[in-house]
């Protein structure tokens, strides 16, 4: 038998397709010219930089209270009661209100009917001590199941509210609407907890006769005695006017709700006999609020709130983490400008004739290109974000100041989602270089679309609405990755991109810009193969 | 399979321009093929067509019978130096070697050698934006050797060379076709293909106008030609035109004059008086041949008798 020996034909030799190949090329282009390898290094500076630097700039409000008694202070109890406590998910959370309760040892319920909710804002014409009737939107009062009286604990409860009817809310962050509608001795609502094990259901009821199910929880790891009964808490009042050409200003003042509970009956392990009422959250005894019992007639008077406590909200101590990211915008500057320049300086110089004579496949070529930029800028940004967001917690902390925490996968995102950022932007900014062929215009082009957005939308300068859709439909809508807070329905707070929020969710818009992107993207490579070099 | 560069019926326009107008030519291995033409006449175009980077309108371009685009490691089929400037600044001459022999699959190693082949070894490690233009000559030569090619093509290579540097270029590009290479050198100057091209594809107005080897074309040119050596230049021009011949000032003391017999320009110079040292068959330069080939060729030439337009082109 003879073997065959099939000539090779040349170009067909090659198992591998080469675009290892191409690729370690672009690595190598990039990294043999400093100009770019430094670049890359400021980015990293500044976004970490700019952003330690807002990080121990920040002051909190407790160091502005007590500095005009000679210099900072760091540490006492007067720093403390700013500070929200942790609720069960990792977000800070506001938990002061006023409690009417008992231990409950085991399983049970407890069912209540409520006539009446009322309130007193403060006066608009006034300097504050004034009063008026009224109530904020979200002023409510109900039944509460609560772990303890720690602030910050788990709980479930079914409330009234003023303007947003029925609604069963659970550890702070979970809000489920029951029967819409304003409470009132003509149409008095019903409400009831029944708790078994660690799950609670609520139900409502208009005539105490037929129950609606509104919901049902699960407080993981709630001990057999718990805290239950009547709360009301009514949020700070705010009355925020947007000015002519941008920014806000406004009134912020403590309100106060009354509700009128009746009918209040209970089964199960209730192993007290009497009822006690206290202000929960409010250790200084800042807190309003106070009962009166008749019977199985209860009359609840308290302000405060059972909510996620977020920026841009009254009583706003402190920062977020993205407050500590400001500096990515100028790290993308610095991003844009190395990224553009890796494909239009070789156009400048004839360069790309010598790039595409030795891989004619020119669309791996810009693949390869995209690759490097987006590998190196990403890993740029990730190294600045998590500095930035570690050291300036550290550096806040040092300072007195307070950021609010987050948990740790929103934490990561952030960090991760900056990194992606940058790497986006920067391919982005190599397509359009590929395109338009000239380093000025596709550096300004790409930075006012992505930086003066951005810029725009958070200083304030426009108004929300218009700001917002810029931050919808610009590149700079990926901002949203670093959105540390969600916004919340049942929370009044300035929700603008000013104070950290973003009109699109944050992953939707890292999308709008990787949709950028990829069209430029798919246009340049459209171009290079149609273009003679 | 022997390779070559074989270019057939290319046809390429820019805008108003027809840049290439029907150009065909092969360059065969083992010899220096001098692709000679006028500044605009297509050279340089039909280099980037046949390097894949610019697309013809219409014809074929291949390399060893396969187009460019489909070669895998192209750079070990074709070495190519088409623009000396074509480098980052910034980079210094052995990363620029570096990044492209990456692009072939070759290492390092490989970079040390051609660098030692162009001569380069002191420099490379310096930038590139600070080389002088023949250091970037050398260094292009370095990037067109990186895949030992079988095929070799040189836009103007001698362009900024100092005279060192053309003698060791002329030599290069004969030692790389006695290696068996096809070795294709574009010049507008034929004079710096003179004892290096063995073949001459000529060019104008985007076509090929005569290609013919180098020994051909100067026996051609020669032909019936005279050389007169006289200290009386007017005087002989005068005289010789008068008799009927075309009359060539090719030096401050030399003329060039066909249409007219040795032995009859003796004669009438004699008869007129006019003082002469010398009168000899003559031997053309490849640039007489060159400019020959050329004159209608040149777009923009001056409307001046055809000796005159040869001495000043030659210049």
């Amino acid at each position: 038998m003879t073997a065959t020996i099939t000539p090779q034909q040349p170009g067909q030799q090659t198992g591998r397709d080469g675009f290892a190949q191409v690729l370690r090329a672009e690595w190598t282009k990039f990294r043999t010219v400093r100009g770019w390898v430094i670049g890359t290094l400021v980015a990293v500076l500044v976004t970490a930089g700019i952003g330690l630097f807002a990080a121990g700039a920040s002051s909190s409000s407790c160091q502005n209270a007590s500095g005009s008694n000679g210099g900072p202070v760091r540490t006492g109890q007067g720093c403390q009661t700013g500070i929200p406590p942790v609720g069960p998910a990792g977000y800070a959370v506001s938990d002061s209100f006023y409690f009417v309760r008992q231990p409950l040892a085991g399983n049970g319920s407890i069912t209540v009917q409520i006539t009446s909710l009322t309130g007193l804002l403060p006066s608009t014409t006034s300097n504050g001590s004034d009063t008026r009737p009224g109530l904020v939107p979200w002023a409510k009062a109900g039944i509460i199941i609560k772990e303890s009286t720690q602030p910050g604990s788990a709980y479930a409860a079914m409330m009234v509210t003023a303007d947003h009817g029925v609604r069963m809310q659970d550890d702070y962050t979970s809000d489920t609407a029951g029967q819409p509608g304003a409470v009132s001795a003509a149409s008095p609502r019903w409400l009831r907890l029944t708790r078994s094990g660690d799950t609670i259901t609520g139900y409502d009821s208009a005539d105490g006769t037929h129950w609606t199910q509104v919901g049902t929880v699960h407080l993981t790891g709630l001990p057999s005695t718990v805290q239950a009964g009547l709360f009301a808490a009514s949020p700070a009042y705010q009355a925020i006017s947007e000015n002519f050409g941008g920014g806000e200003n406004g009134i912020v003042a403590p309100s106060q709700d009354t509700a009128v509970f009746d009918h209040l009956s209970r089964s199960g392990a209730w192993p007290g006999g009497t009822w006690t009422g206290d202000y929960i959250g409010a250790a200084d005894g800042s807190g309003i609020g106070g009962y009166h019992q008749a019977g199985s007639r209860f009359t609840v008077t308290g302000s405060g709130d059972i909510a996620p406590a977020v920026t841009g909200q009254a009583g706003d101590v402190g920062a977020t983490i993205t407050e500590h990211l400001v500096g990515t915008f100028a790290g993308l500057i610095a991003v844009i400008v190395v990224a553009t320049i890796f494909i239009t300086a070789e156009y400048r110089r004839g360069l790309i004739r010598i790039t595409l004579a030795a891989s004619p496949r020119r669309g791996r070529v810009l693949a390869a290109k995209a690759i490097v930029i987006g590998s190196v800028t990403f890993v740029a940004g990730l190294a600045a974000a998590a500095a930035a967001v570690i050291f300036g917690a550290r550096l806040a902390s040092a300072r007195g100041s307070y950021v609010y925490p987050v948990p740790w996968a929103t934490e990561l995102r952030i960090v991760v989602g900056t990194g992606l950022l940058i790497a986006v932007a920067a391919v982005l900014a190599l397509a359009l270089g590929t395109v338009l062929r000239r380093s000025a215009a596709a550096v300004t082009i790409v930075i006012v679309a992505i930086v003066l957005p951005y810029l725009l939308g958070v200083a304030s300068v426009l108004p929300v609405s218009a700001s917002g859709w810029l931050l919808r439909i610009t590149p700079a809508a990926a901002f949203a990755i670093q959105q540390a807070m969600p916004q919340y329905p049942q929370v009044t707070a300035l929700y603008s991109p000013s104070s950290g929020y973003f009109p699109l969710a944050p992953w939707a818009g890292l999308a709008v810009l990787c949709a950028y992107a990829a069209l430029t993207l798919g246009l340049a490579v459209v171009l290079l193969r149609r273009r003679d070099a | 399979m022997e390779a070559t560069i074989e270019v057939s019926g290319l046809r390429k326009r820019f805008g108003p321009t027809l840049a290439l107008d029907g150009m065909s030519f092969t360059v065969e291995p083992g010899q220096v093929t001098g692709f000679v033409g006028p500044n605009g006449a297509g050279k340089s175009t039909t280099m980037r067509v046949i390097l894949g980077l610019d697309a013809a309108d219409k014809g074929s371009a291949l390399i060893g019978g396969r187009p460019y685009q489909s070669l895998r490691h192209p750079l070990s089929q074709v070495g190519a130096l088409l623009d000396a400037a074509a480098l980052q600044p910034s980079r210094s001459a052995r990363n620029h070697l570096l990044w492209l022999a990456h692009s072939q699959g070759l290492g390092a190693k490989r970079v040390d050698e051609v660098i030692e082949q162009a001569g380069l070894s002191s420099a490379v490690r310096r930038k590139a934006g600070g080389f002088s233009l023949g250091m970037r000559q050398r260094l292009g030569i370095a990037a067109a050797l990186l895949g030992d090619p079988p095929v070799l093509m040189m836009d103007e290579p001698f362009n900024g060379m100092d005279p060192e540097g053309i003698v060791w270029m002329r030599g290069f590009l004969r030692s790389l076709a006695a290696q068996g290479r096809a070795v294709l050198v574009s010049s507008h100057l034929m004079s710096e293909l003179q004892d290096t091209a063995d073949h001459l594809v000529v060019v104008g107005r985007g076509h090929v106008i005569a290609d013919t080897s180098v020994a051909e074309l100067i026996a051609t040119a020669s032909d019936g030609r005279v050389t007169v050596r006289t200290t009386a230049r007017s005087e002989a021009m005068t005289v010789l035109a008068h008799a009927g011949a075309t009359v060539a000032a090719a030096d401050r003391d030399t003329l060039i004059i066909s249409g007219l017999a040795a032995e009859k320009i003796v004669t009438l110079l004699g008869e007129s008086g006019v003082p002469f040292s010398e009168v000899s068959a003559h031997r053309a330069t490849l640039e007489e041949a060159y400019m020959e080939l050329t004159r209608d060729a040149v777009e923009f030439r001056a409307a001046t008798p055809s000796g005159a337009s040869i001495e000043e082109a030659a210049r």
